[in-house]
C-alpha cells in the first residue's frame, strides 16, 4: 500500500490540481460573461480528439519538455532557475544563425542543435557563476538575465539577423538544418524525439550514476552533501549547463522543426512564453523527468485547443496560462490529497447516511 | 546639455522609485516575519489591471484602493497556503506569477485591446502640480511610508513580534506569540504594498496597462531587499537607486543624437544589469533571518 501510494500520490495531486485549475479557469470564464461549456469543449475535441490535434500538442510538448527538464533539474539540486526563457531565445536565435554555415544535410542539423545548446550554457553561465561564487540568488539573476536577452534578441532579429525580404522575421532556418516533419500536414516534427530522448537521459543521468546521486543530494540537504564531500559549486555550474543546453535545445527546435516559416518573428511572438510555462509544466510533471513528458503533453493540447476555443467561443486563449498558474498554486498544498481524502471520507459518509 | 534635461531625469527617477520602494518595504515585512514571496511580480501585474478596472468605474481613488485590495487578496492567498497549510514559498509565487501573467493578457484581450490599454484621463490620478513640474502624490508617500515602517518594525511591540517570528518561530511560540497569523498579517501587509505600488503605475504615473507592465520590477524589489537586508530605509535608499537607473535608461534615450549611435535594447538593458551588480556587491554584507523561507511545524 504505502509502496503504491508512494508512487501513485504525487500523480494523483497533479490530476486533482489540473481539475482545480480547469474549475478556476471555468469560474474566471463565467465572471466575464463566457459560457464555459463550449469553451472547454472546443478546446479539447481540438487538442485531444482527433490525431490532427494530437499531433498539435506533441508539437507545442516539444519545447516544452526541454524548459521543464531546465527547471526540474535545477530543483531536484536545491536551485530555483526560472531563467530558461533567456537562454531559450539565445538557443534559438544560435539556431538561426548557424543557417549561414553550408553543411550537408543532417550533419548541418547536428551542428545547430550543438551550437543551440552551446548558446544557452553560455547565457547560463554568468548566473552560475554569480551564484557559485557570489552567492547571488538564481531567481534574481536569472530573471534579470531574462530581460537581458529579451533585449538582446530583439536587437539580434531587427539589425542582425533579419530577413532581407520579410522585416518582419529573422531569415529562415537554412534547408539543410531543418528537422524533418513526422506526419506531413502537421508541426510535428524530429524534435519530439529529441527532447524524450533527453529528458530519459537525465532521468538516467539523475537516478543511475554517482553524480545524479550527489546532485539529488545537494538539493535535499545541501549541509550533509557538503559535508560528504560533494563541492556545491561544481553542482551549481553542472545544473546551471544542463539546464542551458536543454533550454538552448527547445529555441532550436522550436525554429528548426516548425512550419511554415522556420523563423524568429520581431516582438520573438512565436518563441515568448515557453521559458516560462516550462517551470509550470516541470511542478505538474512533479520536476521528474518522465513525469514532464505527459505534463507537457497535456499543457501542449490545452494551447493547441485554446486557438479553437478562441475561435469558436471568443474567449481568449490566453485563458489557458491562467489555468496553469492555478494548477501550480494548487500544487504549492502539500495538504492536497490530505483534502482530498478528507473529501472522499465526508462524500462517502454522507452517501451512506443518506 | 541644458537644466531642463537634468531636471527631467529626476522627475523620472522620482516616479519611477515610487513601485520599486513600496513593493520592497512591503517585502521587508513579510521576510521579516520569515516569508519570502516570490510571486511580488505577479501582484504588481495583476493590481496594475485591476487598479485600471477600479478607475474606469469609480475614479482613481477607487483604483488605487482596489489595487491595495487585490495585493491583500493575493497575500492572504500566499499567506494561507505558506503560513498555515505548510505549503511552499517558492511554488506558490511561481503560481502567482504564472496565473498574473495569463489572467492580464486574458483580461486585457476581454476589454477589447489586445496587451494594451489606455487609462481614460479623467479616471487617472491627477498629479500635484507645483512650479517645478508635475508631481504624483504617491511620491511623498514612498518616500515617508519607509520611516513608518522602520518605525514599527524597531519601535513597537508588533514590529519587535513580527521579527521575532522570522528569527526564531519556535521561541516566538513558546513566548505565546501566534507565529502563523503574525506571518498572514506580515505578508498581506507586504502584498497590499505591493498592489498599490501596481495601481501606481497604471493609474497615476504611465496611464496605462500592458502585459508587460510590471517590467521586472518584482524581482527588481526582491534585489532591492536582498541590498537592504531588511531594513526599511535602506530598501528606500535601493528604491531610489534603481529609480535612478531606469530613469537614466529612458533618459539617455530622449539625449540628441544618441538614439542615431547606440540601439535602444542596449540602453534598456541599463537598470537589469544595474540591478546584477548590485545584488552581486551587496551579497555577504548582509543578514537575513534564521528561518525565512522555511515553513514553521510546531514539534
Amino acid at each position: 500500500m504505502s509502496w503504491a501510494w508512494r508512487g501513485l500520490r504525487p500523480i494523483l495531486e497533479s490530476i486533482l490540481a489540473g481539475a482545480i485549475g480547469l474549475g478556476a479557469g471555468a469560474l474566471i470564464m463565467w465572471a466575464w460573461g463566457y459560457n464555459p461549456w463550449p469553451a472547454y469543449a472546443a478546446l479539447f475535441r481540438e487538442s485531444f480528439g482527433s490525431s490532427y490535434g494530437l499531433a498539435g500538442a506533441l508539437a507545442n510538448a516539444t519545447p516544452l519538455i526541454l524548459t521543464a527538464l531546465t527547471f526540474a533539474v535545477g530543483a531536484r539540486a536545491g536551485l530555483f532557475i526560472i531563467g530558461a526563457e533567456g537562454m531559450l531565445y539565445m538557443g534559438a536565435l544560435s539556431a538561426v544563425a548557424l543557417s549561414f554555415a553550408r553543411l550537408p544535410s543532417g550533419l548541418h542539423t547536428l551542428v545547430a542543435l550543438l551550437c543551440a545548446a552551446a548558446g544557452g550554457v553560455l547565457w547560463s553561465l554568468v548566473p552560475a557563476l554569480l551564484r557559485a561564487y557570489r552567492g547571488v540568488h538564481e531567481v534574481i539573476s536569472t530573471i534579470m538575465f531574462n530581460w537581458l536577452s529579451h533585449f538582446l534578441a530583439f536587437y539580434l532579429v531587427a539589425n542582425v539577423l533579419v530577413d532581407p525580404v520579410r522585416a518582419e522575421k529573422t531569415l529562415s532556418v537554412a534547408r539543410t538544418s531543418r528537422l524533418p516533419l513526422l506526419i506531413r500536414g502537421t508541426d510535428l516534427s524530429l524534435g519530439i524525439a529529441v527532447a524524450v530522448v533527453l529528458a530519459a537521459l537525465v532521468y538516467l543521468f539523475l537516478w543511475h550514476t554517482v553524480t545524479g546521486y550527489e546532485l539529488r543530494a545537494a538539493g535535499a540537504n545541501p549541509h550533509a552533501a557538503r559535508y560528504a564531500g560533494v563541492s556545491p559549486q561544481r553542482t551549481v555550474l553542472l545544473v546551471f549547463a544542463l539546464g542551458g543546453a536543454a533550454a538552448g535545445l527547445a529555441g532550436a527546435v522550436e525554429v528548426m522543426g516548425r512550419p511554415p516559416t522556420f523563423a524568429v518573428y520581431s516582438g520573438l511572438t512565436n518563441i515568448a512564453g515557453f521559458g516560462f510555462d516550462g517551470i509550470g509544466v516541470a511542478m505538474i510533471g512533479r520536476i521528474h523527468p518522465l513525469g514532464i513528458i505527459p505534463a507537457s503533453v497535456f499543457y501542449g493540447g490545452l494551447q493547441a485547443g485554446a486557438r479553437l476555443m478562441q475561435m469558436e467561443a471568443g474567449v481568449p486563449f490566453e485563458m489557458v496560462r491562467a489555468v496553469q498558474g492555478v494548477i501550480v498554486l494548487a500544487l504549492a498544498l502539500p495538504e492536497l490529497t490530505r483534502m482530498f481524502k478528507v473529501f472522499l471520507r465526508t462524500w462517502r459518509a454522507r452517501r451512506s447516511a443518506a | 546639455m541644458n537644466w531642463a534635461y537634468f531636471w527631467s531625469l529626476f522627475s523620472i527617477s522620482l516616479h519611477a522609485m515610487v513601485p520599486i520602494t513600496l513593493t520592497a518595504v512591503g517585502e521587508v515585512i513579510g521576510e521579516s516575519a520569515g516569508l519570502f514571496n516570490i510571486g511580488l511580480e505577479g501582484i504588481l501585474l495583476l493590481s496594475a489591471f485591476t487598479g485600471t478596472l477600479g478607475a474606469r468605474t469609480g475614479g482613481p481613488l477607487v483604483g488605487l484602493l482596489l489595487g491595495l485590495a487585490t495585493g491583500m487578496g493575493i497575500g492572504f492567498m500566499f499567506g494561507l497556503i505558506c503560513a498555515y497549510w505548510k505549503g511552499s514559498q517558492m511554488v506558490a509565487g511561481v503560481g502567482i506569477n504564472l496565473f498574473a501573467l495569463g489572467f492580464v493578457a486574458f483580461g486585457l484581450q476581454v476589454l477589447g485591446s489586445p496587451g494594451f490599454y489606455t487609462v481614460p484621463r479623467a479616471a487617472q490620478l491627477p498629479p500635484i502640480r507645483t512650479p517645478v513640474g508635475a508631481f504624483s502624490p504617491l511620491i511623498p508617500v514612498a518616500l515617508l511610508l519607509p520611516f513608518l515602517i522602520h518605525g514599527i518594525l524597531n519601535h513597537t511591540r508588533a514590529g519587535l513580534r513580527i521579527k521575532a517570528v522570522g528569527e526564531n518561530p519556535e521561541a516566538a511560540d513558546v513566548a505565546g506569540i501566534p507565529v502563523e497569523l503574525t506571518q498572514l498579517l506580515s505578508t498581506m501587509a507586504g502584498a497590499a504594498l505591493a498592489g498599490l505600488a501596481g495601481a501606481y503605475m497604471s493609474v497615476s504615473w504611465l496611464g496605462s496597462v500592458t502585459k508587460e507592465i510590471s517590467a521586472g520590477r518584482g524581482f527588481i524589489s526582491l534585489a532591492t531587499v536582498v541590498f537592504s537586508g531588511l531594513r526599511p530605509l535602506l530598501a528606500l535608499a535601493g528604491g531610489l537607486l534603481f529609480g535612478f537607473f531606469e530613469s537614466l535608461a529612458t533618459w539617455i534615450q530622449s539625449l540628441p543624437g544618441v538614439k542615431e549611435t547606440v540601439p535602444w535594447q542596449f540602453i534598456s538593458m541599463i537598470p537589469y544589469v544595474a540591478t546584477l551588480l548590485v545584488v552581486a556587491g551587496a551579497i555577504g554584507r548582509v543578514r537575513f533571518p534564521k528561518a525565512l523561507g522555511v515553513p514553521y511545524r510546531r514539534e
